[in-house]
């Protein structure tokens, strides 16, 4: 379990509890008719199974696993979710790759509970590197097998048979005979225990084209249901009484005037107070209707976060949070010349266009509950423990849903809909208003990263970087330096605070880069060379390089009204390299264009992947220059969109992008890393342009200085 | 109230409070669910539909305003199987992301592209700065617009 020692996933992910799967065999084909079911074991499970003297568990020890119906359609389980990312139809290209079926004859079943295998959850670019991977081994695997069954049925060998377009040919005799015709009148399983030969990126026919998105035309004509769209039959709608601060107790409610409405149920359970009615509008008026009486303790404000990040360093330290090479107190020494910095990132929300909405029915003890979520088993872990029951009771729903970037982990909405579903003894929905999502939802770690640094000739003599709070995704430098301290320092968080789109790889890369180009400043030096000077990195080197000239670097002249700024790194095992262009106008900055450089290994889809990285690129620029919650006393000061300015049509720059494919290499996630060189490039052209250097994002909070700092 | 509701081209009878909101009519009485709720005061666009012809903020509406009306919603825009030229953009385009912004955003294109078919990126962007597309992709969006306005308006009769 990689993904579990990840500190970063241990910090954010509370609940990672494996479960196992125990839909038998039989319930398979229940659901999706006869034909053949493949499965693959990982190779933890498939080591426990080959020492299992042949007595085989098929229902408990799968990892993922495919269908292939009479009628030669192809059903893929995976426990990811869909989120704008575009993995439905980049998973569903690496099947119709291995498997040798139109895109078109597959269907994705994905993020539910009952029908689709463990999975710890949609997150930290993982999909690709291990899904795609496990999904090409299950699809080569149904291949070898369908080829193995054409060979009995002709009495030929397998060598001399070929898979293409959803059949098995034999070149020789001529002989065809479709997937379904293989498959029909069957109830086949075939377990898959070892590594089946894959198809090399640089032969893929499929994989690494710009397969259109699967389910576009559902976006386009409003057809395609998000949770919030959903009903069922006899449906309540539900609404929660909130607190007027976090950590608020419920002193006193009285929910007589709401009970008399018709059709009303209050609920109040410990601090949750909430209602449900039979339609939108008596849920609101109901909600209003309740006098609820909170108790909240004195909590700290936006004005003090960056003190009060510093002095509360929680005790408890991983190991794993400080990295240190060599000697940076000798190196001190020598260091020809030295800097100490200090960056701040404030605490920003993840706006989601939909946000958080759940669908909750109750059928005796067993409970369905749709909702918008990242992690579908981890919200059927938070309702077991909220209603005390058994997991085996809970079916958790996750259809495509209105995006999350890492801010629909948990399942909130899902529990509130539930427990007001529990009373009111009928299925309720309830859908957080943009103000809830503003407010209770969580929030990207706001912190502060210190970093002190020396060089000598143009190169790195030491490293200190010290991260309080804001987390170590990204943290460790790609530059050559022998003597080297960085270490994450976690605080106890003002705010309720967990994953975002490239996690902390946001805020490590922006006072790195920034730092960096300081140091370039310092040395006369041009930032790409000083870069290169100290980067050995191939990969990373050819992403700058590729950017630069994309962007037309060498030629680039500053001025008081424009500048330009470059930033890159290694972040999820993808490299970027972004180069910014700003123009400065009577104090108005506005980034005019972008180049960005990637290498996120053998590319999947070349039209979804441009996609991801434009939009990286923009919703990167809103924490870089103007995202941030304001906070007082345990209460959020902006908790709308007129008061937290996201980027618009008009924020949005001229976006060039070079895809760096690397068909030699394996296939990364792409959605977070993208992200990552926008703040410190735009920083860094702002002072190019002004000679202002801003430290702490977002960088325009208080619009531009109007001198050096 | 009773009120009648003309939309997609379909006449409902209702009986409702007069202050209601359009966009929760749409939604939770008609099964329209096409106009999404993103932030309940006017500012991302999602909840956009035509009255008239006119992109108008259905979460800031009052069914009453609507009553007698001409409302186009996502779903009225195909005729049949035919997707209105500006759909037909944003799929070949691939124009979204997690899509949930794209209803609104195809009707504040259709309405632009209705007054001024031929616009520069200037008047795109002016036009749809009102609209949020949180996963970032304005540049495709803008991509669609121009791609749709190439289209010859003689093809689909948008009827809106």
């Amino acid at each position: 379990m990689k993904a579990a020692s990840d500190p970063e996933l241990q910090q954010h992910q509370r609940i990672l509890r494996l479960h196992r799967f125990d839909l038998g065999r039989r319930d398979f084909f229940k659901v999706l008719g006869g034909g053949l079911v493949v499965c693959v074991a990982s190779g933890r499970l498939a080591a426990q199974e080959s020492g299992d003297g042949g007595r085989r568990q098929v229902s408990e020890t799968l990892d993922s696993w495919l269908h292939i119906g009479e009628t030669g359609q192809v059903t893929v389980f995976t426990g990811k979710v869909e989120v704008g990312q575009n993995i439905r139809t980049s998973l569903a290209q690496q099947v119709s790759e291995e498997l040798r079926v139109p895109v078109s004859t597959i269907t994705m079943v994905m993020g539910d509970t009952d029908l689709t295998p463990y999975d710890m959850g949609t997150f930290g670019s993982r999909s690709t590197p291990q899904m795609g991977t496990q999904l090409r081994k299950v699809a080569a695997s149904a291949r070898a097998v369908l080829t193995q069954m054409a060979a009995e049925r002709w009495h030929t060998d397998e060598a001399n048979l070929l898979a293409a377009e959803g059949t098995i040919r034999d070149p020789k005799s001529r002989r065809v005979i479709s997937y379904a015709d293989l498959t029909r009148g069957q109830k086949l399983t075939k377990v898959v225990f070892n590594d089946p030969p894959e198809t090399s990126a640089d032969k893929w026919k499929v994989a690494g084209t710009s397969t259109p998105k699967k389910n576009a035309q559902d976006f386009v004509t409003g057809a395609h249901k998000y949770v919030s769209d959903l009903s069922v039959p006899g449906m309540l709608f539900g609404k929660v009484v909130r607190p007027n601060a976090f950590h608020a107790n419920l002193a006193s409610c009285d929910g007589s005037q709401a009970e008399k409405m018709p059709g009303v149920t209050v609920v109040r359970d410990g601090d949750f107070v909430g209602v449900a009615a039979e339609d939108r509008g008596t849920a609101e008026r109901a909600a209003a209707a309740v006098r609820a009486q909170w108790n909240a303790p004195a909590q700290p404000s936006e004005s003090e976060l960056f003190d009060y990040l510093k002095t509360h360093e929680q005790k408890e330290k991983d190991p794993d949070d400080e990295i240190i090479k060599g000697s940076v107190e000798e190196a001190r020494v020598w260091a020809a010349k030295t800097l100490q910095q200090t960056y701040t990132v404030a605490y920003i929300a993840h706006v989601p266009l939909e946000p958080r909405a759940a669908v909750a029915e109750w059928k005796g003890s067993k409970l369905t509950v749709w909702t918008g979520t990242q992690r579908p088993f981890g919200v059927r872990s938070e309702l077991a423990q909220a209603f005390h029951i058994s997991e085996d009771d809970i079916r958790v729903i996750m259809p495509d849903t209105g995006s999350a970037y890492g801010g629909k982990h948990t399942g909130e909405a899902a529990v509130e809909a539930a427990r007001l579903a529990k009373t009111a003894g009928k299925p309720v929905k309830l859908t957080w208003t943009r103000e809830e999502e503003f407010t209770w939802a969580y929030f990207r770690p706001a912190g502060v990263i210190e970093v002190r640094s020396g060089v000598k000739d143009g190169t790195l003599a030491f490293w200190e970087f010290d991260n309080y709070n804001s987390g170590p995704s990204g943290m460790s430098t790609p530059y050559e330096v022998a003597n080297q301290r960085v270490a994450f320092h976690p605080s106890d968080a003002p705010l309720r605070q967990g994953s975002y789109r490239s996690l902390a790889a946001a805020a490590n890369h922006f006072a790195r880069e920034s730092h960096m180009d300081e140091l370039a400043h310092e040395l006369k030096m041009d930032p790409l060379e000083f870069r290169m000077k100290n980067l050995k990195d191939e990969r990373l080197r050819a992403v700058f390089q590729a950017a630069a000239d994309k962007f037309g670097w060498a030629k680039a002249k500053n001025s008081p009204s424009q500048g330009f700024g470059i930033a890159g790194g290694i972040e999820k095992g993808g490299r970027v390299a972004t180069v910014a262009e700003v123009s400065i106008s009577r104090g108005e900055v506005k980034v005019v264009r972008v180049a960005e450089a990637f290498d996120c290994g053998a590319v999947v889809n070349p039209q979804g992947l441009r996609n991801q990285i434009a939009g990286a690129v923009v919703q990167g620029l809103g924490g870089a220059l103007f995202e941030a919650i304001h906070f007082e006393n345990g209460r959020i000061l902006n908790p709308h969109l007129a008061e937290y300015r996201v980027p618009r049509f008009s924020d949005a720059p001229q976006i060039d992008v070079v895809l760096v494919d690397r068909k030699d290499q394996p296939s990364m996630g792409a959605g977070e890393t993208p992200l990552v060189g926008i703040a410190p490039a735009v920083a860094n052209a702002i002072f190019n342009a002004s000679g202002i250097r801003l430290r702490s994002m977002p960088l325009l909070a208080r619009g531009l200085p109007s001198k050096a700092t | 109230m009773a009120l009648t509701l003309l939309v997609n081209g379909k006449e409902h009878n209702l009986e409702v409070s007069p202050e209601e909101i359009l966009l929760y009519v749409l939604r939770d009485r008609l099964d329209l669910t096409g106009a999404k709720y993103g932030c309940g005061e006017g500012q991302c666009g999602a909840c956009t539909v035509l009255i008239d012809g006119s992109a108008v903020r259905s979460c800031r509406t009052q069914v009453s305003a609507a009553a007698g009306k001409k409302i186009t919603t996502i779903e009225g825009l195909a005729r049949g199987d035919t997707l209105h030229p500006v759909q037909k953009a944003f799929v070949q385009a691939e124009a979204l992301q997690c899509g949930y912004c794209t209803p609104g955003m195809i009707l504040s294109a259709v309405a632009l592209l209705d007054h001024t078919p031929k616009p520069t990126g200037k008047q795109i962007v002016r036009y749809m700065d009102g609209n949020i597309c949180r996963c970032g992709t304005y540049e495709r969006i803008i991509e669609a617009v121009r791609f749709a306005a190439t289209f010859s308006r003689s093809k689909h009769e948008s009827g809106v």
